[in-house]
């Protein structure tokens, strides 16, 4: 496909991370191309997740390199990985149960004055005006996926898919350049599926968002993603447009063999 | 609901009731004595909340584990005397620093000021530079591992304080503490103006409290309480926000502290057991409230009122079993408080507020159905 020709906005190469005796990523090596929608798949314990943990800052790698925009980000924590435009999402949503939709929302933006206790006791205006800004764009990444009547609920008290949904909105909170979805149409009904895999394609063209997605639902992956990157035993197993990847004999054998389809 | 919204005010006047009605009787109609209990019950209550206001920013939003509470307590209270006693004198009474005589400026007599302003922030400072150093290696800790580690400081303090009786004083206690303002009082009349002292200053703190936690700082706490992952996946610093809430909660355990020594006169390191420097402050605000700034208000009221009416009852004629045993009884009534508290209104007499934020609140709360546009109030200000 045509995005072999755009450069690689994150790379990595030759990355290992062991627990214990257990090599869940094993000298891993792939990149993924700026402006693409790189999908992820593998069997269960490829270390889809396990990568996208040493991609976002929470597991440092034993050995290798992670590069994302020609600046090493390895061993770097994750609010720092965060700072550089790269945000992930989780497999099982994890909410802020105890706050509201909106506030959970309104958590992400960075460099908040507010964020300074000094600040909201002497300088109010300044946190107010930012709060307004936040506000705005939070109703709007809300109603951009359908939450705007949930605002003011306890994140608690959404749904699975609703759940997902959010930790989707938390990403789009802070004008990323790339995000990293772990398996975001788990649990979300068919139809809004499809209304996001739409947008996020929006996303992509317009502001530019480069996405790498763990997904298991081929269906959603097919209509989704313009390359595939295919994991397996740690490692990377084989790379190609979709079409390509269905039809790679291994791949058959490693994933959807084993799956028994 | 409604019925539901009528428990905290029930529970208020039933303990206001009692705690004015039990002296009121057995003292056979004595207004002045009467009036003196109460200030006395009152003035301890504005004290505690000082402590619980300061923990409830530890746990209520920071999730932060402290059950050492006595350790910042202790450091308050022997850093504000030492400032503001003068020198030790006498082979008997030793204690380092003493160093009231050099704040105490000549134009003033009798009832300075300053040495009470100046005490009380040097013991903010102390305790939070010692929350500061323990944050280090504790904040990384996994919250019960927390919890065990403060419990083990707060030991050690105690210890350290029995065991160096020329520091400050050991178990021989340190008297003489000054109380703010009572050379302009008669001796029997401070007690009230140090009440209102009491209650000036938790305003205050009160005020400093509601106003910086209820902002996006207060909400990136909530947001380490609810999910430190999620928190650092939302590209916050989770160590330095956990450092802050758990500094933050100690300058004022601190300051409480310091506010305890100047109301009782002096410090022994009985004071700082398990019992009433930790654990009673947590009962307050699991009773009060976690999460809520006046639950944690409220809550020390209402837990040092079931104190001190338990302790009321003994002067009627109860039955021989129980007038020997109701001190025990009453640690077994708090006890029960809390486990009864937990079973069965877990958010406590005055719940979290659902936003963090005030200002949202304001703005959530101001157009009550309409959305409103989005320019409605773009220029922020109040």
């Amino acid at each position: 496909m045509k995005s072999d020709q755009r450069p690689d906005i994150l790379t990595i190469e030759d990355v290992s991370k062991a627990f214990g005796g257990l090599q869940a990523v094993n000298r891993a090596d792939l990149a993924v191309a700026e402006g693409s929608i790189t999908g992820l798949i593998g069997p269960n314990g490829a270390g889809k997740t396990t990568l996208f943990n040493l991609i976002s800052g929470f597991l440092k790698p034993d050995h290798g390199h992670i590069t994302f925009k020609g600046e090493r980000i390895d061993g770097l924590p994750p609010h720092k990985v965060f700072h550089r435009g790269l945000v992930r999402t989780f497999q099982i949503p994890r909410e802020l149960g105890g706050m509201t939709v909106v506030e959970n929302l309104m958590l992400v933006p960075v460099n908040q004055a507010g964020e300074y206790l000094w600040n909201s006791w002497f300088l109010p205006w300044r946190v107010n005006e930012q709060e307004e800004t936040n506000f705005t764009k939070a109703e709007e990444v809300l109603s951009f996926l359908n939450l705007l009547h949930l605002r003011d609920e306890y994140a608690l008290n959404l749904s699975g898919g609703q759940k997902k949904l959010l930790e989707l909105g938390r990403t789009l909170m802070c004008n990323p350049k790339m995000i990293l979805l772990d398996e975001p149409a788990a649990g979300v009904n068919r139809t809004l599926m499809r209304d996001i895999v739409e947008d996020i394609k929006r996303l992509r063209k317009e502001l530019g968002i480069t996405f790498f997605v763990i997904e298991h639902d081929m269906d959603i992956v097919a209509l989704l993603c313009d390359r595939l990157i295919v994991m397996a035993e740690g490692t990377k197993l084989a790379e190609g447009s979709p079409d390509e990847v269905r039809k790679d004999e291994r791949v058959l054998e490693a994933y959807l063999g084993g799956r028994g389809r | 609901m409604r019925a539901e919204r009528m428990i905290t005010p029930a529970v208020l006047f039933v303990v206001a009731f009692l705690v004015t009605a039990l002296p009121f009787e057995r003292s056979g109609g004595n207004f002045a004595g009467t009036a003196s209990f109460l200030t006395t019950f009152l003035t301890t209550v504005g004290i505690y909340a000082i402590f619980t206001l300061a923990l409830n920013i530890q746990w209520g939003y920071t999730g932060v584990f402290n059950f050492g509470v006595a350790a910042f307590f202790l450091v308050g209270a022997y850093t504000a005397a030492i400032v503001t006693k003068d020198p030790a004198s006498g082979e008997f009474v030793q204690y380092v620093g003493g160093f009231g005589e050099f704040l105490s400026p000549n134009f003033l007599d009798a009832g300075e000021w300053l040495p009470f302003i100046v005490g009380i922030g040097a013991a903010g400072l102390a305790s939070g530079l010692l929350a500061l150093l323990l944050s280090v290696p504790t904040l990384r800790l996994r919250e019960d591992y927390l919890a065990i580690s403060t419990i083990g400081i707060a030991e050690l303090l105690r210890r350290a304080v029995i065991e160096n009786p020329t520091v400050v004083g050991g178990t021989n206690a340190m008297v003489g503490i000054p109380g703010p303002l009572d050379g302009y009082f008669a001796p029997g009349d401070w007690k009230y103006a140090f009440l209102v002292m009491v209650f000036v200053f938790l305003g205050l703190l009160l005020f400093a409290v509601e106003r910086g936690i209820r902002s996006p700082w207060g909400r990136v706490l909530r947001a380490l309480r609810e999910d430190e992952t999620v928190t650092a996946a939302s590209g916050k610093n989770v160590f330095a926000f956990k450092m802050q809430g758990f500094v933050f909660g100690a300058v004022i355990m601190g300051m409480g502290g310091a506010v305890f020594g100047f109301g009782r006169g002096s410090v022994s390191p009985d004071t700082f057991d398990h019992f009433f420097a930790t654990f009673l402050f947590w009962a307050m605000l699991i009773v009060g409230g976690s999460g809520n700034n006046w639950g944690a208000i409220v809550g020390a009221f209402v837990v040092w009122g079931v104190w001190t009416i338990s302790l009321q009852l003994n002067g009627y004629d109860l039955p021989g079993i129980l007038q020997v045993r109701i001190f025990f009884i009453r640690d077994l009534l708090i006890g029960s408080t809390i486990v009864l508290f937990l079973l069965l209104r877990p958010q406590g007499l005055v719940p979290e507020q659902r936003r963090v934020s005030s200002w949202l609140d304001r703005r959530v709360r101001t157009p009550p159905d309409a959305r409103p546009p989005p320019e409605a109030d773009a220029t922020g200000g109040e």
